[in-house]
């Protein structure tokens, strides 16, 4: 018998023995009998016409099974992939919302559109064969970055969107912000780019469909963080089949960061085809298609303004963004710039007037999508540069103008002028650990040593908010869901007293095999090695809206624990009865269910033997068996925050940038497991840092070509990149999820690109640098500081 | 990847014949830049030839002031062999930091100098210390090897068996490296030898090339000063994502600065 392991305890995580040991089952370990092999073609330009697609030869080479094309689709009267997100403008205008077809469809928008789909006996025939698919392109010109989209005369990607905008939608309130910008003392003024990423999880996407004439069921193996979703939007909305025919299975996945939470076209294209067949077919992405096809991130040109009164108060914020979408709309696609972005502008600090205008843009790119943090790490970026703006026009400390304006830990339950109401927090709590663990006092001291050797040192700071557990159902509706964002969760207590749990959620890396396996540990007393968690398969589990948006313990484990609750109330009817006291009696604690003020007591494991086998059970009041199942809406978005501070040094010689120190306290809520609470947290800093002095997706402007498309050109943060990270949490409860949790997947992500932007102007603000726009990459920082020290060398 | 032929000789003039034989195939080294280029479908040579079986084709020796390096041999063993790192130690350190640690395990000096990638390492080793390549077929100077862009003087069914650097007097290496590749953004080797001073530039151009003012300059006061005001003209030098013309040519004179301070330091 093992022993419980709890709620702030770090076990080992339970799946790295599968995954450490080489037992993964990822989707390209699948093997099914009789399986084909397929092959996307896609479209090598940015924005042409197709003229016609030439599949003759493709479909005469020996091993060929089908050459399927955007005219077999539209044939089969298929429906477009849906957006799950309907935004509108000031006016209450709809966005526009223009077809996303599976496979193009007279079009091609970016490179990487898909054009057909090759089925052969193998992978290499399918690869041949697809060469062999002439298609006959009229190249058009392409635009690829928001500024030249919306100019007049730019190419247009659809007829009846005219400067390409999908949306212009704002919020806020613009009058109330006119008027305080007239009443400032100081503006502070901001133009900055938050660059294209591209999330690069280690497993590229795959799936495996398969069709049994038999049952009239369809299997669908899938790279996805959330299974039901596909199944829903694929079934009802593309494909057009019965949702109890569709099987959606999400196995292991190999990281997701966002990139697979889409319904992706080619889902939908692998389970028509195999019906098609009548094979199973099987399509892995090598890592230079994911590049131009897994949807992509961030992407904003922004104006920013910060009203301020004389003593330093933040009066007003005006923020203005152009945000790329690529060539279609994507699952959540106008739902990031706009919900995810707007809403977080208010930070940590009592700005009382906020307006925020984002053109949501349609561009020659593949298309753009939540990628970790979502809307808002560029929210945090806006307001944590223009901050440090304002400090260095006002001759304030950057610390301290933090410092006048944050939220106090007395003022919350917090109401933003940003429609989100902050449930709990102490931003001045988190500022003042970091403060202290980043040695900030010495810094002085720190950068003149650099200085002697050469070197330019700095420090930044970056507070945040994030809004995460996505997310009330009703709230999200009215700013434009489509669906429901509760999650559900099964707890089956078998009769020799394990427990597995079915759970709508998906595990592709966060460890949610050890955390929830904690919580009912915990909540019912059971060994921690009794419990099981089961994830990523609509056949096994009831239903459930996947694994993004920090959300998964936020909201999922909020269900699992209302579903361990209500076993401990069958649990207690069914003690009642075995012990012979009432009801009201008894007690639950530790595993056990007893009578107050009574030695006589009964362990789960015991009751859960009585409900299968109920011989001595209250059958005419209580149904058999140990098995509850929940739901959960949560009531708000939680609110997780914090301080990030960062160092860097920089070489002025070659601009390169060395980030030499990271300090992270972060305010999560209760923390379930500390250890991997500091994983989340790591490679959250990490990714955010990538942004900031890394990664960047860069189209080439005339061809619309992705220049950055291989690990050889797209430079992901590696560890030597890295200081050792100091990361803490200063928690204060979230007030209204079950177990006080706020969530942790996205806060490094959030707090870390600005926090080292601000240490890089830092260290260069002796030259009257203001700004500098990510990447900050060697040559960047070079031309910066040439530029700066021109006077001097011409003196 | 599109199928292919595998022969693995165990004889050099049986491998030559085996390419010879049919035209449409390639040596295999280490296989770290041809396979994904198989992988790409970028190339689909009808057959490889694997270079592993070869002997006497890798390992280093030394003589007559001169150490020898066989073409199969690893960047790793290059850069952890007790032989180069007292002979030329520049020539370790280069070979220590190209790409990652699985690339140093399989990429071989035949293969890189073969492949004659414009921001690859070894050739700036080669040039810089007047190195001689030795193929199946004959001995070609540094000096009239590498033509610039992946291309050099080696015929179709010609191999690289080794390669002979002269032991200089002391040398250095320095490279601004690519973030995400490890490529050279800028790598300049420089050797101070009896008959002169040889700079070698790679990653700035198509090419590996060498900086005749620099090398006047470092033969009357081999110091980092002696070169710091010398600005490389970045008019045909590489522009791309990474790095911009300018900034590469400013490069230049900074990784040269730097290798005379690592040669005058391990002199
Ligand atoms: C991720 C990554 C990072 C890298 N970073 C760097 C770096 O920082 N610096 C650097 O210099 N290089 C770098 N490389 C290149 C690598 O170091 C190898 O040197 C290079 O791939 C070629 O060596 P190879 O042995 O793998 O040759 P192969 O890939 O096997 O062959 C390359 C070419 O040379 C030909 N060839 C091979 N051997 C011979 C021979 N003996 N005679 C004639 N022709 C031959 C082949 O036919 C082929 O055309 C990197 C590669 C990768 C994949």
């Amino acid at each position: 018998m093992g022993n419980v392991i709890g709620i702030g305890a770090s076990p080992r995580r339970k799946e790295d023995q599968r995954f450490l040991t080489g037992r993964g089952n990822y989707v390209s370990d699948i093997k099914r009998p009789g399986m084909a092999a397929g092959v996307f073609l896609r479209s090598p330009h940015a924005h042409a016409l197709i003229r016609g697609i030439d599949k003759q030869a493709a479909l005469e080479m020996p091993g060929v099974i089908a050459v399927l094309t955007g005219e077999d689709v539209a044939a089969d009267g298929l429906g477009s992939l849906p957006c799950g997100w309907g935004i509108t403008d000031a006016r209450g205008v709809p966005m526009k919302e223009p077809p996303f077809p599976m496979l193009a469809q007279g079009k091609v928008r970016f490179v990487g559109d898909m054009v057909a789909f090759v089925i052969a006996e193998t992978v290499e025939d399918a690869s041949t064969a697809a060469e062999l698919v002439k298609v006959d392109y009229e190249v058009l010109p392409s635009v690829v970055g928001v500024l030249d989209a919306v100019r007049p005369g730019a190419p247009k990607l659809f007829d009846d969107v005219p400067n390409n905008i999908c949306c212009d939608w704002e919020l806020g309130d613009k009058a109330a912000v006119d008027t305080a910008f007239r009443k400032a003392a100081h503006v502070a003024r901001l133009s900055l780019v938050n660059n294209r990423l591209i999330g690069n999880p280690m497993e590229p996407r795959a799936a495996i469909a398969e069709y049994n004439p038999g049952t009239g069921q369809h299997t669908l193996w899938t790279t996805s963080q959330f299974p039901h979703v596909v199944r829903f939007l694929m079934s009802a909305l593309v494909l057009k089949l019965p949702e109890h025919k569709v099987r959606v299975v999400a196995p292991d996945v190999g990281g997701g960061f966002g990139v697979k939470q889409f319904h992706y076209g080619e889902e939908a294209v692998i389970t028509w085809a195999a019906k098609r067949v009548m094979r199973p077919v099987k399509w892995v992405a090598s890592r230079s298609e994911c590049y131009v096809s897994d949807r992509h991130g961030r992407d904003h040109v922004t104006e920013a303004e910060l009203a301020l009164d004389e003593k330093g108060k933040f009066l007003a914020l005006r923020v203005k963004t152009l945000a790329n979408m690529g060539g279609y709309l994507s699952t959540f696609g106008p739902n990031i710039p706009t919900n995810l972005y707007g809403p977080l502008l208010s930070g940590v600090y009592t700005t009382p007037a906020i307006y925020c205008n984002v053109k949501v843009v349609f561009t020659n790119t593949v298309p753009v999508d939540a990628y970790r943090g979502a809307g808002r790490p560029e929210a945090t970026f806006v307001l944590e540069r223009i901050v440090d703006v304002a400090a260095s026009d006002m001759g304030i400390d950057r610390v301290e103008l933090r410092r006048r304006n944050m939220i106090p830990k007395e003022a919350y339950p917090y109401q933003t002028p940003v429609l989100v109401q902050y449930d709990s927090g102490d931003p001045i709590g988190c500022l003042d650990g970091a403060l202290a663990a980043a040695d900030v006092k010495w810094f002085g001291t720190r950068k003149a040593a650099s200085a002697r050797s050469g070197k330019f040192r700095g420090l930044g700071f970056s507070t945040y908010v994030e809004a995460c557990g996505l997310a009330p159902s009703r709230f999200a509706g009215r700013l434009g869901a489509r669906g429901g964002l509760y999650e559900s969760a099964t707890v089956r207590v078998h009769p020799a007293g394990q427990v597995t749990v079915l759970i709508g959620t998906h595990n592709h890396g966060q460890g949610h095999e050890t955390t929830f396996a904690q919580i009912v540990s915990e909540k019912l007393g059971v060994a921690f090695e009794n419990v099981d968690i089961v994830f990523g398969d609509t056949d096994r589990v009831q239903f459930g809206m996947g694994t993004y948006g920090s959300r998964s313990l936020v909201v999922g484990g909020a269900a699992l624990s209302k579903a361990a609750d209500k076993v401990i109330v069958k649990g207690k009817k069914i003690a009642a009865h075995l012990l012979e006291a009432s009801e009201a009696d008894i007690h639950f604690e530790a595993g056990k269910f007893s009578v107050a003020g009574t030695d006589r007591a009964k362990t789960l494991g015991e009751i859960a033997v009585a409900a299968y086998v109920p011989h001595n059970y209250p059958l005419e009041v209580l149904e058999p068996g140990l098995e509850e199942q929940a739901y959960y809406d949560p009531v708000n978005f939680t609110y997780p925050g914090g301080c990030h501070i960062a160092e860097v040094e920089i070489d002025p010689e070659t601009g390169a940038v060395t980030l030499v120190d990271y300090t992270a306290v972060d305010d999560v809520g209760t923390v379930i497991n500390p250890m991997i609470v500091e994983g989340q947290l790591h490679g959250g800093i990490v990714q955010g840092v990538g942004q900031a002095l890394y990664e960047n997706a860069v189209y080439d402007e005339s061809s619309g070509q992705l220049m950055s498309g291989s690990l050889m050109d797209y430079c992901m943060p590696r560890a030597d990149h890295l200081p050792m990270m100091k990361v803490a949490t200063h928690s204060t409860l979230c007030t209204h999820t079950p177990m006080g949790v706020k969530g942790c997947g996205e806060v490094g992500t959030i707090g870390s690109p600005a926090a080292v932007i601000n240490a890089v102007v830092d260290a260069l603000a002796h030259l009257g640098v203001t700004h500098v726009d990510m990447p900050a990459t060697p040559n960047r920082i070079w031309r910066l500081i040439q530029n700066a020290s021109l006077p001097i060398a011409a003196e | 990847m599109r199928s292919f032929a595998y022969h693995q000789p165990n004889a050099i003039p049986e491998a030559v014949s085996l390419l010879a034989e049919q035209p449409e195939s390639r040596p295999l080294a280490g296989g770290m830049t041809l396979i994904p280029t198989l992988k790409q479908r970028l190339a689909a040579p009808a057959a490889l030839v694997d270079l592993a079986g070869l002997p006497d084709i890798k390992g280093c020796s030394n003589g007559n002031a001169v150490v020898t390096i066989g073409a199969m041999t690893t960047h790793a063993e290059v850069a952890s062999s007790p032989l180069v790192k007292s002979q030329i130690p520049a020539l370790a350190a280069l070979a220590s930091v190209i790409g990652d640690p699985a690339v140093r395990d399989r990429g071989t000096i035949g293969g890189s100098v073969a492949n004659n990638d414009p921001a690859a390492d070894y050739p700036a080793g080669v040039l810089g210390l007047g190195a001689t390549i030795v193929t199946s077929a004959r001995e070609i100077a540094a000096e009239n090897f590498f033509f610039g862009l992946f291309e050099t003087a080696l015929k179709p069914n010609e191999i690289i068996t080794a390669i002979r650097f002269p032991v200089p007097l002391s040398a250095g290496y320095a490279k601004f490296k690519a973030p995400a590749s490890r490529y050279a953004v800028v790598g300049v080797f420089v050797a101070k030898t009896a008959t002169g001073v040889r700079v070698a530039v790679t990653g700035a151009g198509s090419g590996v090339f060498r900086v005749p003012q620099m090398e006047r300059a470092l033969a009357e006061a081999f110091d980092p000063t002696a070169i710091a005001a010398i600005k490389i003209d970045a008019e045909g030098l590489t522009s791309d994502i990474h790095a911009d013309a300018g900034y590469r040519a400013h490069l230049v004179t900074v990784m040269a600065k730097r290798a005379v301070a690592t040669a005058l330091g391990a002199a």
